[in-house]
């Protein structure tokens, strides 16, 4: 055993009789069949007596949380592929591993997944775990007679994992099988079942007779699932990445124009869910500064995406702003019920000198500032541009912005399609609204 | 020189791949899925990995694989998901793991309100881990606080091992505003420290004054021990008290004794008999407003904005507070961090201001504490 990667200074230190004590000097057999080093293999370990693992290797060596053992073996592998990542769990891991479990047999990452089954929590008190038959004597009373085992294969073979194994802890060709799962280019899972003489055959009667005979009773699993075989996902993730388009850097704005008249600008701009009101209050932004106004949009909307009110708030102004909220607006642009309906209280507030934008069929609470109602059906606009026609309608006015402002905003926004919103706003007359 | 428009969230995505971070992971959440948008542009491009995880835990998981590998990495959520970062958050508290944490906080408690805003988090990110050792918690005012202090958070977190939380806010992540691109310039960027060659057995020894041990990946030619167990030097589980005392003694001084290192704020002074308002994150921005045009002879208070929560920067709030005759916290939340005022301070006479209903607090609500002072 020269090539051994077992530390010698840390013995296996389980109960008499345990199948983890051979499992682990068949797992460091297996690593010798493959001629692999100290340095390229981590041993990941999860929580419960499987978690004693690494311990016992001079490999790299990362022990965690119980039932997450296979996320950080995953964040190694991607972050260096390079290296051979073999996770022991417990049974009790898979069950509360489950979500990663079935996440990383549908991932089909190069990562060996070895789960020490001895069907029941041994270090905690022989508890039942999601493998416990429910005619085990259990440390939870009848619970384990209540639920129904889970079978890890099968599960694993309908989650998609490309390589399943099921063997006894006491078979002989044990390491061989455990080197071709490790060699194998993608997620393999092996289910290797055992003894716990702690606890579980303490009240129940297993052995490897018994062990042998039940897993001859049950379907054979034995190497790669021809329907799950596929791409590595790493291997696949660099292909997929790779097309990438390079990413495009932040839009960048320096001031071309002077900006209008006030020093200040507190717009609201309301309507419903999928009118686009953010994206043309991002339109208004863009063009307020290329008038080199210092600019600052607070949103609101519900979670639901094409229900509800959507609302933005959008202040230009010559100085830094600090407060991104607007308790008297001087603009309204109101083109939608839901909105109009969520701020009712606000349209008393607008000032006399203040300005709303409107669709002449939308019905707005008593105000005493100028209202300009547009007839968006007149002008073909449909709903979910009449933020934007409105917008229009505001640099037409000469308000905040101008038209030469908006059409900067929408060239920088919108690229080639500018000329569609352009054209769309071109529709809107502010004389004859 | 001209401007961006940018939201808080696109400024942490830009400030983390500025700090070189290459791998993401994270579970959708309002109001933190945009931070993955942007890096999902710009991370894979660059040869790292952004991903989607099946849930928060194991996302954060994947990142601390990859953080043991020598990778720099990041994930964001909100409240929901920071409730189930918990146990993680320990294992990288206690077995010093580098990894940067955002919490775009929204309106508790629980599922809360996903679209509106708070700073509901504050005690939550410093005392949500077990065991109760110290956490960094940096709070961004803007979009530029938002980039340098997801980059300070990477420096910190590369310096001392350790996890650091951005506590964003809704208000401050999702809304945009123009900022000028020098104020998107990087900063000096960290990166761990190998170990002395004599300490490479010793996954978590320390020399001399060091309080961070050296690090060395999982994968490099010497074997590297990570483990979740209370653990000596050499990284295997350990009983022995005395090592563990100074185990745990070393990972609360690494943070605390070097605090001023890392003390962020803004002050603005005004005459010691005003109030002194000390304020954090968003509401900042309500309280200067009430100071910005006013010179400063004429201010109606002092300003402490406070972007270091925790370690708790005890010599900076004695120094601004110990002179003021009256202070006044305002906080987006039913009372948090004044505790931590009136503890360091040693005093029972702060007024209190508080809102944790998806409203902004105004500056108006602030002028009108401060002049009934």
């Amino acid at each position: 055993m020269n090539n051994s990667l077992l530390n010698p200074q840390r013995p296996p230190v389980f109960c008499p009789g345990c199948t983890h004590d051979r499992i682990v000097h068949e797992v460091d057999l297996a690593i010798q069949k493959l001629n692999l080093n100290a340095d390229q293999v981590v041993l990941v370990s999860d929580i419960g007596c499987s978690g004693l693992f690494d311990t016992f290797f001079k490999t790299h060596a990362f022990h965690g949380l119980h039932g997450r053992a296979l996320t950080y073996a995953a964040g190694l592998k991607m972050a260096r592929p390079d290296l051979t990542v073999i996770v022991t769990m417990g049974d009790g891991g898979i069950g509360i591993g489950g979500a990663h479990f079935l996440a990383a047999c549908r991932r089909n990452l190069d990562l060996t997944l070895l789960i020490l089954n001895n069907f029941n929590f041994g270090m905690t008190g022989g508890q039942f775990s999601v493998t416990t038959p429910p005619e085990s004597q259990v440390g939870s009373g009848f619970l384990n007679r209540l639920e129904r085992p889970l079978d890890i294969c099968e599960t694993g073979r309908s989650a998609g994992a490309a390589y399943l194994g099921r063997y006894s802890g006491f078979q002989k060709d044990l390491a061989e099988k455990l080197a071709e799962a490790i060699r194998y280019p993608g997620f393999s899972v092996i289910d290797i079942w055992g003894i716990c003489p702690g606890r579980y055959t303490k009240k129940n009667k297993l052995s490897i007779k018994t062990i042998e005979t039940t897993l001859e009773k049950l379907d054979l699993f034995d190497g790669p699932v021809k329907e799950n075989m596929r791409k590595e996902y790493f291997t696949h993730y660099r292909e997929l990445a790779g097309q990438l388009p390079p990413p495009l850097p932040p839009l960048h704005l320096e001031a071309a124009f002077e900006p209008l008249p006030g020093d200040r600008h507190d717009l609201i701009l309301m309507g419903d869910a999928g009118q686009r009101i953010l994206t043309a209050g991002e339109i208004l932004c863009l063009a307020g500064m290329t008038a080199g106004m210092r600019v600052s949009q607070k949103n609101e909307y519900n979670i639901t995406v094409l229900r509800g009110p959507s609302i933005s708030e959008i202040i230009l102004a010559k100085e830094q702003i600090g407060y991104t909220g607007i308790e008297t607006p001087s603009v309204l642009i109101a083109v939608g019920r839901e909105g109009i309906g969520r701020r009712k209280s606000l349209f008393a507030r607008i000032p006399p000198h203040g300005l709303i934008i409107t669709g002449s069929d939308l019905e707005l609470p008593p105000v005493q500032c100028k209202v300009l109602k547009l007839d968006f059906q007149k002008f073909k606009i449909s709903p979910q541009d009449r933020a934007l026609a409105a917008i229009g309608a505001l640099a037409k006015s000469r308000r905040v912005i101008h038209m030469e402002m908006l059409q900067q905003a929408l060239e920088l926004r919108f690229g080639s399609n500018a000329p569609s919103s352009l054209e769309l706003i071109s529709r809107v007359s502010v004389e004859n609204p | 020189m001209g401007f961006y428009l940018m939201d808080g969230n696109e400024a942490i995505a830009r400030g983390a791949f500025a700090a070189g971070c290459r791998f993401f992971a994270g579970y959708p959440i309002t109001p933190a899925s945009t931070i993955f948008d942007t890096l999902f542009k710009l991370i894979p491009a660059a040869g790292g990995i952004c991903i989607q995880g099946e849930d928060e835990i194991a996302s954060i998981g994947y990142c601390l694989g990859a953080s043991m590998a020598g990778m720099k990495t990041m994930t964001a959520t909100s409240g929901p998901g920071i409730s189930l970062y918990s146990e993680q958050i320990s294992f990288a508290v206690g077995s010093e793991i580098p990894i940067v944490i955002v919490d775009v906080q929204r309106l508790g408690p629980s599922t809360g309100s996903a679209t509106r805003g708070a700073d509901g988090d504050i005690q939550f990110l410093r005392w949500g881990n077990s065991g109760g050792l110290p956490v960094i918690v940096l709070a961004p005012v803007d979009v530029r606080d938002c980039f340098v202090l997801t980059m300070q958070a990477f420096n910190l977190a590369e310096r001392f091992r350790c996890p650091v939380f951005i506590a964003s806010n809704k208000e401050i992540a999702l809304t945009r505003e123009s900022v000028h691109s020098r104020d998107m310039t990087p900063i000096r960027v960290e990166n761990r420290v190998e170990p002395d060659a004599d300490m490479i057995h010793l996954p978590f020894g320390v020399t001399g004054d060091n309080s961070t041990p050296g690090f060395l990946p999982i994968g490099g030619h010497a074997t590297v021990r990570q483990t979740s167990s209370t653990h000596g030097p050499d990284g295997y589980i350990t009983t022995d008290p005395q090592v563990i005392h100074q185990f745990q003694k070393r990972l609360c001084n690494k943070l605390i004794s070097a605090i001023t290192d890392y003390t962020f704020y803004d002050f603005y002074a005004s005459d010691r008999k005003n109030p002194l308002v000390i304020v954090y994150g968003i509401t900042a921005r309500a309280a200067l407003d009430s100071l910005r045009t006013i010179p400063e002879e004429k201010r109606p208070f002092s300003l402490l904005i406070l972007k270091t929560l925790w370690p708790v920067p005890e010599a900076l709030i004695r120094e601004k507070g110990e002179s003021a005759e009256k202070i006044i916290v305002v906080e987006m939340n039913m009372g948090q961090y004044v505790k931590e005022i009136e503890r360091v301070l040693s005093r029972r006479d702060i007024r209190f201001l508080g809102q944790m209903n998806g409203n902004l607090i105004t500056p108006e609500q602030i002028l009108e504490v401060v002049s009934n002072e």
